[in-house]
């Protein structure tokens, strides 16, 4: 599904990504962790098509594509989803709307009709449960005035209105209370099937308590260098990130 | 995203202006140029009586000794007010007893601009004076509006048939002597609208006038006075279109509204004047006096959406006389490429505990000028006043400028005022957060800018409200930074 192949990516002169090789297959869930400032965050707005970084070498498929080549939209409508760690406020436009373009954008690109209106409430009321996001959110404009866990619940609930085919989250799980990482970690599972796969982004062991990975990669200055089974999350929570960065050193 | 934004703008900027077609009718115009004689012959050709012609050549005299106004924040480029057509006139002129009689082709105008003239229409529950060049095509829904004593005809017909309420009313809110174009507008004013609502009636449907431009090298002048008697009501919607020319055409209109005691009157404006095109050339000039004057608890509530002309010079404005009166003005003023726009209100509070609200946004992209211009003056006497003012900018790209000229003069200690203004962007994260939803940034930009006028979208009548969220959409992605 997505296969990442020894990525560089900077801003201005500074290369935060140096060799990123990836490969997410359709039915999986892959973990990113490592330290602050390592490039995860980098890596998922590259992924997305973000230009406020520049991708220097190195090459990316997904679905078989060049995604590289792909504008930020068309990775979007082809069914990539990022999960913002700081969702952005968009003042006076209601989520409804926000959401009911959206959702006809990535019907456009599969060839079908947009959904009629009362099509389109039916599936916001039945997405909205997933995150048993309050329907009244729903109608307010998108992320304003929304908490720090409506937030990232309404991430999760878009990710459920777009039925991405790979969905990336950005640290989802921070600053989440312990009912709300149940919910929005729960809403991601339901989420998962055999022909979609997710990235998650995380600092936390926690998070994977509910969703629990195949892989999980340990990202540190802007290379992959460890990667294993859901145990090395384990054991990262226990130790730390010392004994893989000073193996690395070495 | 700065190259990406770049190709966006370029071909936006290449879109078209969906009204810029010119019909092919045959039009009557009289010669260029303005003096006593041409003034003679409108009043002449619309069959005016003679208070009239003596009201316009006083105007005219007055007018000649009169100013140019140079005060806004506008270049505007020099005006030979010899070098226009006063008068023109959809052919052949006769009058008109049934929608059959309408020239095809001028039809075929109004179907484009999507002007229901049809007894469809009757659905829509518009009813409405189509304005072509200088004369009043069609008033539909005369009969219905008959029955409740409603008035809704041209104000050149109401001259002829209603003389004593034009006498009374006209030129009572803003005198000829009021401004320069103002005075230009009473000496060769052509057609426009009149509208009066008797005492107690509530005007069951909404009332619109259509304003075109269709003749090469003319000007519009348009008059309209809307009346409305004490506790009446009514919604008045004015939409107004011109071809794409490469000359500059010249409007300057007036607007005077008089609510009674315990009236209230809803004016909104959906301004699409060509506006140019991305370099700058050709569009309409926009000199518009409209104001409205409040008599003992009554309202008047201007709602603008400003996105076409070359230049708009326009204050919408409310003269609160009477106590406890309240004025409203809620606007959304656009401009793109080299538009300018000096444009806001006044509100002039003489009685007790008058109230007025000011909501602006100001959107502007481009290289264009977007100026806001507003006065709030409490007299002496208006004890308990208030006013509440807001006045936003958004601004999209680096070459735009945007301007706040909020004025306040209180002459009483009582009095409440408050004003807010922000100025924002459109950001980067909020089109990159569009975009990763599958949402291109042309739609993303239409999105944003319609949220950031909603407050004063939501003020239109529904059907005008839907257009001018898609007109907005339209003339503003242009350019985004």
């Amino acid at each position: 599904m997505l296969v990442v192949k020894d990525l560089h990516a900077s801003v201005g002169d500074k290369e935060i990504l140096r060799g990123i090789s990836l490969e997410v297959k359709a039915g999986e869930v892959h973990a990113i962790m490592g330290p602050n400032g390592s490039g995860k965050s980098t890596l998922a707005s590259v992924l997305a098509g973000s230009d406020k970084f520049t991708v220097t070498s190195g090459e990316a498929t997904f679905m078989g594509e060049d995604l590289l080549s792909l504008s930020i939209e068309e990775r979007a409508r082809k069914g990539m989803f990022l999960g913002f760690q700081y969702p952005v406020e968009i003042p006076g436009v209601s989520m409804a709307n926000f959401m009911k373009i959206a959702v006809n954008e990535r019907r456009k690109y599969r060839g079908e009709e947009p959904l009629t209106a009362a099509e389109f409430l039916r599936l916001m009321r039945e997405k909205s449960a997933v995150v048993e996001l309050d329907s009244k959110l729903t109608s307010r404009a998108v992320n304003e005035g929304f908490s720090g866990g409506e937030k990232k619940k309404n991430e999760i609930f878009q990710m459920a209105m777009l039925d991405p085919t790979l969905a990336i989250l950005d640290e989802t799980d921070s600053g989440l209370d312990i009912d709300a990482l149940r919910i929005v970690a729960t809403g991601v599972t339901r989420l998962h099937r055999e022909d979609n796969a997710t990235v998650v982004i995380t600092h936390y062991q926690r998070l994977l308590d509910y969703i629990v990975p195949d892989f999980v990669h340990v990202l540190y200055k802007g290379r992959i260098i460890y990667s294993g089974d859901k145990s090395l999350a384990l054991r990262l929570e226990k130790e730390g990130y010392d004994w893989l960065i000073n193996d690395y050193k070495e | 995203m700065k190259d990406n934004n770049k190709d966006i703008i370029d071909t936006l900027q290449e879109r078209e202006y969906q009204y810029g077609f010119t019909s092919d009718i045959e039009t009557e115009t009289i010669a260029k140029g303005l003096n006593e004689d041409i003034i003679r012959t409108i009043s002449a050709k619309k069959g005016e009586p003679e208070w009239m012609l003596e009201a316009r050549l006083k105007a005219f005299r007055h007018w000649q000794k009169m100013p140019l106004p140079t005060w806004a924040h506008l270049r505007i480029p020099l005006i030979d007010f010899q070098d226009i057509i006063y008068y023109a006139e959809p052919k052949p002129r006769k009058k008109l007893s049934s929608m059959d009689e309408i020239d095809p082709e001028l039809k075929r105008t109004f179907d484009k601009l999507g002007i229901p003239l049809e007894e469809q229409m009757a659905l829509a529950g518009v009813a409405v004076d189509a304005v072509m060049d200088s004369v009043s095509v069609k008033t539909t829904f005369r009969e219905t509006l008959a029955e409740k004593g409603i008035i809704f005809c041209s104000i050149s017909e109401a001259i002829r048939e209603y003389p004593d309420l034009v006498r009374k009313y006209l030129g009572s809110v803003v005198s000829y002597a009021d401004n320069f174009y103002a005075a230009l507008n009473a000496a060769v004013f052509s057609d426009g609208s009149f509208c009066y609502i008797p005492k107690g009636v509530r005007c069951p449907m909404e009332l619109s006038t259509y304003f075109r431009i269709n003749a090469e090298g003319t000007g519009q002048f348009e008059r309209t006075l809307i009346v409305a008697d004490e506790g009446a009501y009514v919604s008045y919607l004015e939409g107004c279109t011109a071809p794409r020319r490469d000359e500059n055409q010249l409007h300057a209109a007036v607007v005077e509204i008089v609510v009674e005691r315990d009236a209230e009157v809803k004016y909104s404006t959906v301004q699409n004047w060509y506006p140019g095109d991305k370099d700058g050339k050709g569009g309409i000039y926009n000199f518009v006096t409209k104001r409205g004057i409040c008599h003992e608890n009554a309202r008047l509530s201007w709602t603008q959406v400003e996105t076409g002309s070359a230049i708009t010079w326009k204050y919408p404005s409310c003269v609160l006389a009477g106590d406890n009166s309240v004025g409203e003005f809620y606007s959304v003023a656009m401009t793109n490429n080299f538009q300018q726009a000096d444009t806001g209100t006044k509100m002039i509070h003489l009685g007790r505990n008058t109230r007025s609200r000011i909501v602006s946004k100001g959107i502007s992209a481009g290289r264009s000028e977007n100026s806001y211009r507003g006065l709030v003056r409490i007299a002496p006497k208006a004890d308990g006043a208030r006013n509440y003012s807001q006045c936003d900018s958004l601004l999209i790209g680096d070459k735009c400028g945007a301007h706040t000229f909020p004025q306040i003069d209180s002459r009483n200690r009582t009095a409440m005022i408050e004003h807010e203004a922000t100025t924002s962007k459109i950001s980067e994260e909020q089109l990159f957060y569009c975009n990763q939803r599958g949402i291109s940034t042309e739609d993303a930009v239409g999105l944003i800018v319609n949220g950031y006028a909603k407050e004063v979208l939501a003020k239109l009548p529904m059907e005008f409200a839907v257009e001018a969220q898609k007109l907005l959409a339209i003339s503003l992605e242009g350019s985004v930074g």
